[in-house]
């Protein structure tokens, strides 16, 4: 067998930052091939979301009283903020899947860019949450809810709460390599997102909950994009929370980018 | 390229903040166009090494430069010049060969159209032409190797690290990655293999290391290390510790280097097996002392350790399993 030694043309003449870009699309590209050929994770990623709906419309929703709107028109914003957080989980499994198997010492052996495992890993969980958030919207309007906002405002609140999803994704990349398995990174995200999620006004009214959970429910960044969704959504005041919902992003990855970027320096 | 593809010097590494040394001073120089071996059980530190010469991993002390260029200060230099395939082959399982190859490919900054053709010859070349469409996780053991392998040569790199390439393969898989190293240094490229096995070192590498807790303990060409262990190991076994004994008595001058016995067993290194056979009979024949079993059989690893630091290697089948964990506990602490 003869294996041909030359050596292949490579582009050198591309600068640093074109490359960055196109293996990160590299990356990103291949996660996506991986996510649709794994059924549970479409699973996970599409149906359970459609569930939280059906659940909080039709069983829970009945009980849940709030002022102004009907518990619909409350609710589909709210599950949309909840279901691309969950959505940005993922990271945290899927890049301790890539360690755990050995993927990551592979592509830190090759001349490629180093933020490309990290970029096109969150950029491939934002394309995933792209088409969550189209699947519970068209769910949503099935079920009766009635967005009154304008289109554009529609779009400018998925784009926040899919930034924000991403933004917050960069903390769950950091779990995803500091855990020692894809199991353990799922469990170490529960912690995280569950007292995010829950303890806020994605389901229900914040006036339901007692002082003390309130501060933290009001205040936390879970609870200003919700806000910020639904005014835009709905069509009612949403400039306050959008900012602040905005400065939220910005300032948790800020923190978390490099956290986990240091973190993938040391991995592997 | 200079003589030496790889010169390594005084390598430390440590880790559980400096309590652990899986590196010990170790230096080495591969010379450019050769199968260059690193030989030594679990945990002697090969993988770490290697990791090391890769730039996956930091060196706590020492200097290293691959292909000419500084492993610690130019790092994406070295990484245009290697390729590495693990003994965890390290392919995404939901991709299929050929995309895990053109992946790859990319990520080496080759050009598509060239990626594309590489990746297809190199499944040709390596028997998964067939497969090449399936995804991986539906691959042998033996095949996600070859992948593996192929994935480390999409960018005809001029330095290969191999990490213990046939660990855990049946022999004809074996044979055939044999067979693929082989004619790569025919090509030109220069291998750095980590193994335990003292015959797939012996079959491949010109010259080689043995390592044992992160210490080179012997180099040299492997007739070198073997004609200074004899080249044979004449076994002898007995029915009873006592006979044993009293054999050991009558044949341990047969032995080039002390006997050694272990239970009712006993191991002698000999030039001439099948001399010293015959003259080893016969004397436990004149004690009349039964005989259960006589073998005469190639140096193992075993051999070489028991020979060089007078402990037996680890025991490689208990410690796969624990391996991969281990190191990558390791290596986050």
């Amino acid at each position: 067998m003869t294996i041909a030694t030359t050596r292949p043309t490579t582009n050198v003449h591309r600068s640093s930052l074109r490359w960055t870009i196109s293996d990160t699309l590299t990356i990103a590209r291949r996660n996506l091939l991986a996510l649709f050929r794994i059924p549970t994770a479409v699973v996970f990623a599409m149906i359970q979301p459609v569930m939280f709906v059906l659940l909080f419309r039709y069983v829970f929703g009945g009980a849940i009283a709030v002022i102004g709107t009907s518990y619909v028109n409350f609710l589909i914003p709210g599950i949309l903020v909840q279901t691309t957080i969950f959505g940005s989980v993922g990271t945290a499994i899927g890049l301790a899947e890539d360690l755990q198997r050995g993927l990551i010492e592979r592509f830190k052996a090759l001349p490629m860019a180093r933020m490309a495992v990290l970029g096109g890993r969150t950029i491939a969980d934002t394309v995933r949450n792209v088409m969550v958030v189209i699947i519970i919207t068209v769910v949503g309007i099935a079920v009766g809810f009635r967005p009154h906002g304008s289109l554009i405002a529609y779009v400018q609140a998925c784009l926040l709460m899919l930034a924000f999803a991403y933004c917050l994704s960069w903390g769950f990349a950091f779990v995803g390599l500091a855990a020692p398995n894809s199991e353990t990174a799922q469990a170490m995200t529960f912690p995280l997102i569950f007292p995010l999620t829950f303890a806020s006004n994605i389901f229900v009214p914040l006036q339901g909950m007692p002082g003390w959970l309130q501060a933290f429910a009001r205040n936390q960044p879970v609870s200003q994009t919700a806000e910020a969704v639904r005014g835009l959504m709905l069509g009612q005041p949403h400039q306050h929370s959008t900012y602040l919902a905005l400065a939220w992003s910005i300032g948790l990855v800020a923190i978390l980018a490099p956290l986990a970027v240091n973190r993938y320096r040391k991995a592997a | 390229m200079s003589e030496f593809a790889v010169e390594a010097t005084n390598i430390v590494r440590t880790f559980h903040d400096g309590n652990f040394r899986a590196l010990d001073q170790v230096s080495l120089r591969v010379p450019t166009g050769e199968v260059f071996g690193l030989l030594g059980p679990n945990g002697s530190g090969k993988t770490t090494m290697v990791r090391i010469l890769s730039t996956v991993l930091a060196m706590t002390e020492g200097s290293a430069t691959v292909a000419g260029f500084d492993v610690r200060h130019q790092p994406e230099l070295v990484r245009s010049n290697i390729g590495l395939a693990g003994q965890f082959a390290a392919v995404d399982d939901n991709l299929t060969g050929f995309e895990n190859l053109r992946m790859v490919g990319l990520l080496n900054h080759i050009d598509k159209a060239e990626a594309i053709r590489r990746s297809r010859g190199l499944l040709e070349q390596f028997g998964l032409e067939e497969a090449s469409n399936r995804l991986a996780k539906t691959y042998s053991g033996g095949m996600r190797r070859r992948l593996d392998l192929a994935a480390a040569l999409v960018a005809n790199p001029p330095i290969l690290f191999l990490d213990e390439p046939t660990t855990g393969l049946d022999p004809q898989s074996r044979q055939d990655l044999w067979g693929i190293i082989e004619s790569l240094v025919e090509g030109g490229t220069t291998v750095l293999l980590t193994t335990q096995y003292l015959e797939e070192a012996d079959r491949l590498a010109k010259q080689l290391v043995v390592l044992d807790h992160g210490k080179i303990i012997a180099e040299g060409t492997s007739g070198e290390l073997k004609s200074r262990l004899g080249n044979t190991v004449l076994s002898i076994a007995f029915a009873s510790t006592s006979d044993a004994e009293r054999a050991l008595a009558l044949v341990a001058d047969i032995s080039s280097k002390p006997a050694n016995v272990e239970g009712t067993v006993i191991d002698l290194t000999v030039n001439d097996g099948p001399a010293a056979a015959a003259a080893a009979l016969r004397r436990i024949d004149g004690a009349s002392i039964e005989l259960i079993g006589l073998q005469l059989r190639e140096p193992s690893l075993d051999d070489v350790f028991l020979s060089l630091t007078g402990h037996k290697a680890e025991d490689p089948s208990t410690t796969e399993t624990t391996k991969s964990r281990r190191a990558r506990k390791r290596s986050r602490s």
